[in-house]
C-alpha cells in the first residue's frame, strides 16, 4: 500500500464520504459509526489509512458504490456519512 | 462422529467448497444451542465418516448480527475436530481480523484461501508455506469452484483427523502480528483491478440504462422460469390425474368408498399438489443461482434501493416480489439471501399478496364469464395494480415492527460465470428441503378440506350437507356484504388448498363444465360481486404450500398467524369496501 499522509498532500479537503461524486478519490482519516456499523465497514476494508473510490451513485438517491483495496462496497448515504476523508482534488 | 465446520466472512465460496466436498449428501438440520437450520452432510474421508457443517458468513465475532451469534453459538456447544476458515485470497489483509478474533477460541484451525484462480489473474501471490509457517497453522490454497487444490485439502484433512494426525489448536496472536504475516505472505501488484466488472458495471448500473437493463432482465428470466414450468407442471399435474384414473380408480374400486375418497381425494391429491411445485422450484432456484452467482443481485439491490428503502425494504425484496408474481412459495424459500431477521420477514410478508399465477387461471376464468373483451384486459391490469398497492400498504404498516436490523453495507463481488454443478446443486438442495418440510403440512391441509367437503353427510353434487356447506351458510353474515354468496364461500374454502381448484371445485359446486359453467356463473352473479369475489382471492389468506413454506422458513408459529390473518382482514376490508361503494354508485 502507497503510504498517503492527508496533511502533507495540500490539495487535499476534508469531508465525508457521501459528498463524494463519481470518481472521486480520497483516504480515510476516521470512522465515526456505532460498534455494529464499525465492525462491518472495518471488515470490509473500510479503515482508517486506506485509500478510497467512489464508482457511481445510484438513481434517485440511491446507495453509493466504492471501491477500496480489491473489493467493491455498496452503502447508503446516511452509512457513508460516518466516514470522514481527506478528498484530493484534480483527477 | 468427527465432525468439521466450515466458516468465513460471506462472499468467500463457503458453500461452493461446501458442495465440491459433499455432493448431494446434503442436509438441513438442528444443532444444539442454534436455532437456524444449518447445512450439513456425512462424508468418507480417508476410512472414517466425517460430519461436515456449513455455518452461515459472518464478518466478525462480534455478536452483532444473528448470524454471528448463530456461530458462536454453534462453537460454543458443538465439538469441531476442525474448523476450516474460508478467505478470499485477494481479500486476505481484511480479513485477518476474523483470524485473529477466531484463534482466541481455541479451536484447531485451519486456513482455506478461496478463489486461487482469480487471484492468480490479478497477478496476486501468496506463499502459502509462508504463511503457514507464521500462522502455525496448516493453509491450502484452493479453487472451490473448478476443484484445484481440493485434493490436497482432503490429504490435509485425512491427516488431520487421522490416528496420529492432529490439528493444532489456535494460538492467540495480535491483530497487528497477524496483518505483518499476511503482508509479508501476500503480493498485490499495485494496478490489480477487476478492469472486466468496472466495464459491465458501466453498462447495467448505468444512470439511465441501469433500471430498464434490470427490468428486462428480470422480465426474461420470470418469462423463461414460467414459460419452462408451466408445460412442467402441467405434465406433472396430468401424470398424477391419470395415474388415478386409469389405475388407482379401478384397483381402490372395491374398497369402502369413506377410505377410498381419503386415500384418493385427500393423500393421493394432496401428495400431487406438492409434486406440481417441484418443476418450478427446481425452475427457480436454476434462474437465482444465475441472478446471485453471478454477481448481479447485489447490483439489482444497488439499483432498486433507492426506492424500497422508503418501504423499510430492500433491492433484493424487490426482485423475491417480483418472483412470487409467478409462485409465492419459492420466492418465499429464496429470501434466505436476507441475513437480517427484520427485513426478510417484512419481505416474506408481502410476498404472498403477490398475484401468483394460479391466482392468474382464476381471474381469467371470471373475466372471461363476466366483463367484455375490451374491459378484461383493464381489469387484470387492476387487479395487479392492487396486488402492488396491498404489498407496499403491508410493508408501510409493518416496517416498524420488522426493522431491518443490519446496516446496508453489502459487498459486490466482481462478476463470475456460474458453473452448472454448483447451480443443479442447489436447485436439489432447495426442492428437498420443500418436500422433507412441507408434504405433510399439505397433505394434512388436503385430507382437512375433503373432511370438510365428506362429512358429514356426503353429497357428490354441490357439497350441500357437509360441514363446508354449513361454513358457507355460517358465514354469510360476514361474507354477505362482500358479494360473495355460500357457493363461492365454498370455492374460496377449497382455494386455500390451492387457488388452482378454485375453478374445478366451481364445477363441482355448480354441475357444470366449461362453457356451461361460465354461462351458469354470469346468470347467477354480476360484474360487482365478480371484482369483489376476485379482490378477496387476490389478497385472502394463502394457499396451503405457501403457508407451509412461511412457516418453516420463518420457523415462527406468531409470524405465520400474521401472515394468514393479516391478508384475510386486508381482503375483506377491501372487498367491502369495494362492494359497497360500487353498489353505492350504481345505485
Amino acid at each position: 500500500m502507497t503510504k498517503l499522509s492527508s496533511a502533507a498532500q495540500p490539495e487535499t479537503q476534508e469531508t465525508t464520504l457521501d459528498s463524494f461524486r463519481a470518481d472521486d478519490r480520497g483516504t480515510i482519516l476516521a470512522v465515526d459509526a456505532e460498534e455494529a456499523l464499525y465492525h462491518r465497514l472495518a471488515a470490509l476494508g473500510l479503515r482508517v489509512g486506506k485509500r478510497v473510490r467512489l464508482l457511481r451513485r445510484a438513481p434517485f438517491g440511491g446507495p453509493l458504490q466504492i471501491s477500496v483495496g480489491m473489493t467493491e462496497i455498496m452503502l447508503r448515504t446516511e452509512e457513508a456519512r460516518c466516514v470522514r476523508v481527506a478528498r484530493e482534488s484534480g483527477p | 462422529m468427527k465432525r468439521i465446520a466450515l466458516l468465513g466472512m460471506p462472499n468467500t465460496g463457503k458453500s461452493t467448497l461446501f458442495n465440491r466436498l459433499t455432493g448431494a449428501r446434503a442436509r438441513v438440520g438442528n444443532w444444539p444451542g442454534v436455532t437456524v437450520d444449518l447445512l450439513s452432510a456425512k462424508v468418507l474421508i480417508g476410512d472414517q465418516m466425517v460430519e461436515i457443517v456449513d455455518l452461515p458468513g459472518i464478518y466478525d465475532l462480534g455478536g452483532h448480527s444473528e448470524d454471528e451469534r448463530v456461530v458462536m453459538r454453534f462453537l460454543r456447544n458443538n465439538r469441531v475436530e476442525a474448523a476450516l476458515v474460508m478467505a478470499n485470497a485477494s481479500h486476505l489483509e481484511r480479513q485477518s481480523a476474523l483470524l485473529a478474533e477466531l484463534l482466541r477460541l481455541h479451536i484447531p484451525l485451519a486456513l482455506v484461501i478461496n478463489m486461487a484462480d482469480e487471484a492468480a489473474r490479478l497477478g496476486i501471490r501468496i506463499d502459502s508455506e509462508r504463511l503457514a509457517a507464521q500462522l502455525g497453522m496448516p493453509v491450502c490454497l484452493i479453487s472451490a469452484k473448478y476443484g484445484q487444490g481440493v485434493e490436497q485439502l482432503h490429504a490435509l484433512l485425512r491427516s488431520v483427523l487421522g490416528l496420529n494426525g492432529a490439528l493444532p489448536r489456535g494460538t492467540p496472536m495480535d491483530t497487528k502480528t497477524l496483518d505483518a504475516a499476511v503482508q509479508s505472505s501476500v503480493s498485490i501488484p499495485a494496478q490489480a483491478s477487476h478492469a472486466l466488472t468496472e466495464r459491465i458495471d458501466g453498462v447495467l448500473l448505468h444512470r439511465w440504462l441501469g433500471l430498464p437493463l434490470f427490468f428486462a432482465a428480470m422480465f426474461l428470466l420470470f418469462e423463461a422460469v414460467f414459460i419452462l414450468g408451466k408445460p412442467l407442471q402441467d405434465a406433472m399435474t396430468w401424470g398424477f390425474t391419470h395415474l388415478r384414473s386409469g389405475l388407482l380408480d379401478a384397483a381402490l374400486s372395491s374398497w369402502p368408498p369413506l377410505l377410498r375418497g381419503l386415500l384418493l381425494d385427500g393423500i393421493y391429491n394432496g401428495l400431487a399438489t406438492v409434486a406440481g411445485f417441484v418443476p418450478l422450484i427446481i425452475l427457480f432456484f436454476l434462474a437465482m443461482a444465475v441472478v446471485e452467482d453471478t454477481g448481479y443481485l447485489s447490483r439489482a439491490a444497488f439499483l432498486m434501493d433507492a426506492l424500497m428503502s422508503r418501504f423499510g425494504l430492500d433491492g433484493r425484496s424487490f426482485v423475491m416480489v417480483l418472483m412470487g408474481f409467478g409462485c409465492n412459495v419459492p420466492a418465499l424459500m429464496g429470501t434466505r439471501v436476507m441475513r437480517s431477521r427484520g427485513l426478510r420477514l417484512l419481505t416474506m410478508l408481502i410476498i404472498p399478496l403477490s398475484l401468483c399465477s394460479a391466482r392468474l387461471q382464476v381471474f381469467l376464468f371470471f373475466i372471461a364469464a363476466l366483463f367484455s373483451e375490451r374491459s378484461g384486459p383493464l381489469v387484470l391490469f387492476s387487479l395487479y395494480m392492487v396486488s402492488i398497492a396491498a404489498a407496499l400498504l403491508t410493508s408501510m404498516f409493518f416496517k416498524r415492527r420488522f426493522v431491518n436490523s443490519e446496516p446496508f453495507v453489502l459487498e459486490m463481488p466482481p462478476y463470475r460465470f456460474p458453473t452448472m454443478r454448483h447451480m443443479l446443486l442447489r436447485a436439489w438442495h432447495e426442492v428437498n428441503h420443500f418436500l422433507r418440510r412441507a408434504t405433510r403440512f399439505i397433505v394434512a391441509g388436503v385430507v382437512l378440506v375433503w373432511i370438510l367437503t365428506t362429512f358429514p353427510e356426503h353429497s357428490a353434487q354441490s357439497g350441500a350437507g357437509s360441514w363446508a356447506s354449513m361454513i358457507g351458510d355460517w358465514l354469510q353474515p360476514l361474507l354477505g356484504p362482500l358479494g360473495i354468496d355460500p357457493r363461492l364461500t365454498i370455492a374460496l374454502i377449497f382455494g386455500l388448498v390451492a387457488k388452482e381448484v378454485v375453478i374445478g371445485s366451481l364445477a363441482v359446486i355448480y354441475g357444470q363444465e366449461g362453457g356451461a359453467l361460465t354461462s351458469a356463473i354470469a346468470h347467477q352473479i354480476n360484474w360487482i360481486q365478480a371484482y369483489s369475489f376476485m379482490l378477496f382471492t387476490l389478497i385472502y389468506t394463502p394457499c396451503l404450500s405457501t403457508i407451509a413454506t412461511l412457516r418453516t422458513e420463518a420457523r415462527s408459529r406468531s409470524f405465520t398467524a400474521l401472515a394468514v390473518l393479516w391478508p384475510l382482514g386486508l381482503a375483506w376490508l377491501a372487498s367491502f369496501l369495494f362492494y359497497q361503494g360500487a353498489r353505492l354508485m350504481a345505485a
